[in-house]
């Protein structure tokens, strides 16, 4: 092991923050710290998901929201039609993200690049466009989901405090998957591929097969964070999917730090409470928030991890 | 029949005024490399300049010019201010630079204008019906609409093919350092082209105004279709632009016309009126699914590398 180091120090701190939070809401009577809290690790766990493919990976998904959606639309739709329970529902909400992901993976990885970007936006926009139109569901106007997956009697979602533990240990539990899928032989050709596509085919490996199973796996990881959502809004609609919430989730990536194992966490954080911090000084949050992130990219390369690792050696 | 003709003419206009957009966007894309999600919010500053200064000057040609050279100024200072440090970088440090330019934005003009939306009116004279086929009427303005962006796009081909600015910026395209090399001021060049896609964003915007209304995030739809259109057509050819461009207005105009008809024969009243108008604005991101799965650098691509 490596002597103290600044990185590691603030990100223990942070991950013990998340685990004592409930703790800190009971002995301080704020409720609504608790709510907001549950939100920042469900979307830490959807941005999670992304940095396994962008960070790690190298594709750069501009419609990973939509496996908000269809995590969402899963719970929410099941349970719309009596299927009440969470092993139903979950289940379930994992498969069509998966499904979906194999779809438009196996089409998007044919392109490179911006047309990447691009052209996941359009399967992105489709799939909110395809919620809109579903009049059963209540189309543009999104659906209510009146009653919360039920595990029968094992957790109960409507707890608050057991509801933000189950979120966090799914956060944990991605958290740990991705650790040891990056380390793996599977890991290690993915990233190959991140830096040099041609030369990783030239050795033998099947790039394109490789780099789906990842992007399925990421897909199915976040479609876990959509199910999770609908449960913690009791409610889900097209909006979620709308392009500028996979924004969202890309810039929590890259202000955390691509392509490190907490800083999508960490970005997701500070993306968000900053979002609630500055909407309660000024209505005017977002002409803070946009003139922060152009300096974030301007000068804070590798996001605050990358910060943190100069704080280091610096 | 008529209704045929009057969709296709909104089809066609619909193209034109979505080709201003996307022409800016590849000449910014081809050029500098540069993936702008701003560009939307130019589109929206040009119309509320243009509603602003239609209003001071009550005149709406007067407003439109004043509206015109400002997004320009506006498309110059961004580029010398921000996105200039961003040549270079990686398609991901702009995508989130730009997401932040399009918060502030939005919230500026919601500072400035407020959150209700403005009106842009039409001058008498732009909202007679003109006859253009025996028996056959069509609004004025929006024939107006086609005229002008014709002629912008006439211009831009002349520019850019014949000139000695135009020829320096397919040159600036093909090799940047190399025309350094050669002794052109290179930046000045870049801020002109940006300066250039600002005010053709602005122009549609304008144009756009008084059709529908001027509000807050009305060029991030367009945006999308925007780089729809680049996309399909190749990124950085103005050629692939125009003729995708055309080509997604008249499916998204044609779609949303004749599509819940058509949906009327197989499903039921309810569900195709719902229906319709989803898989309407589908069709156009199906097309760039297909176009892409297909042909992965577009259909014209601008430079074979």
């Amino acid at each position: 092991m490596k002597t103290f180091s600044v990185s590691k120090a603030v990100t223990a701190l942070m991950l013990a923050g998340l685990v004592l939070l409930p703790l800190y809401s009971y002995l301080s009577g704020n409720i609504f710290i608790m709510t907001l809290f549950t939100r920042i690790v469900i979307l830490a766990l959807a941005a999670a998901s992304l940095n396994l493919i962008m960070g790690f990976g190298g594709m750069m998904s501009f419609g990973h929201a939509a496996y908000l959606g269809i995590g969402g639309y899963a719970v929410g739709m099941l349970a719309q039609e009596g299927v009440g329970s969470g092993f139903i529902q979950f289940p379930v909400a994992l498969a069509a993200s998966a499904i979906y992901a194999l779809v438009i993976g196996a089409l998007s990885l044919r392109t490179r690049g911006v047309y990447f970007i691009m052209i996941t936006l359009a399967f992105a926009q489709m799939a909110y466009y395809v919620a809109s139109g579903l009049a059963r569901y209540g189309g543009d106007d999104g659906l209510t989901v009146y009653k919360r997956s039920d595990f029968s009697g094992l957790i109960n979602l409507s707890n608050r405090t057991q509801f933000y533990y189950l979120c966090l240990a799914c956060l944990f539990a991605v958290l740990f998957l991705i650790w040891r899928i990056v380390n793996s032989r599977f890991g290690l050709v993915v990233q190959g591929l991140r830096s040099n596509e041609q030369r990783m085919q030239a050795i033998g490996f099947p790039a394109k097969r490789y780099q789906l199973v990842c992007f399925v796996i990421s897909g199915t990881m976040c479609g876990l964070a959509g199910a999770l959502l609908a449960n913690n809004t009791d409610f889900v609609s097209p909006a979620v999917m709308y392009w500028t919430r996979s924004g969202d989730l890309m810039v929590m990536v890259i202000l955390g730090g691509m392509g490190t194992l907490f800083g999508p966490v960490m970005g997701a954080v500070v993306y968000l409470l900053l979002e609630e911090f500055l909407s309660q000084i000024t209505e005017y949050w977002a002409l803070i928030m946009g003139p922060l992130l152009l300096l974030i990219v301007l000068f804070g390369r590798g996001g605050i991890m990358g910060l943190l690792g100069r704080l280091n050696r610096g | 029949m008529l209704l045929v003709v009057e969709q296709f003419l909104n089809g066609l206009q619909f193209g034109l005024l979505l080709f201003l957009l996307a022409a800016g966007l590849t000449l910014v894309f081809g050029i500098m490399d540069l993936v702008n999600l701003a560009h939307g919010s130019l589109y929206m500053m040009g119309a509320y300049f243009a509603a602003t200064f239609a209003a001071w000057t009550g005149s709406f040609l007067l407003g439109a010019l004043l509206a015109l050279g400002a997004t320009l100024v506006l498309g110059i200072v961004l580029e010398m201010s921000a996105l200039r440090h961003l040549y270079g970088r990686d398609h991901l440090d702009h995508v989130l630079a730009t997401f932040g330019l399009i918060l502030f934005f939005n919230e500026a003009v919601r500072l400035i204008w407020g959150p209700a939306g403005l009106a842009l009116p039409l001058p008498a004279w732009l909202t007679v019906p003109v006859p253009i086929l025996p028996g056959i009427h069509y609004p004025a303005y929006r024939l107006a609409i086609i005229v002008v962006a014709l002629l912008v796009a006439l211009l831009l081909y002349l520019g850019v093919m014949r000139t000695r600015i135009g020829m320096l910026i397919r040159a600036g395209a093909s090799n940047r350092e190399m025309i350094g090399a050669l002794g052109i001021n290179i930046k000045l060049l870049y801020t002109l082209v940006f300066g250039l896609g600002a005010a053709l964003a602005g122009l549609a915007g304008m144009m756009q105004a008084p059709i529908l209304t001027v509000q807050i995030g009305m060029g991030e739809n367009i945006l999308i279709l925007a780089f729809v259109i680049i996309v399909i057509g190749g990124i950085g050819s103005i050629r692939g632009a125009f003729l995708a461009a055309i080509f997604v207005g008249m499916i998204d105009t044609l779609g949303r016309a004749f599509l819940p008809n058509l949906l009327r024969q197989v499903l039921s009243g309810a569900a195709a009126s719902t229906a319709a108008p989803a898989l309407s604005s589908m069709l156009i991101y199906l097309l760039m699914a297909i176009v892409l799965v297909v042909r992965p650098e577009g259909l014209f691509p601008a430079n074979r590398r």
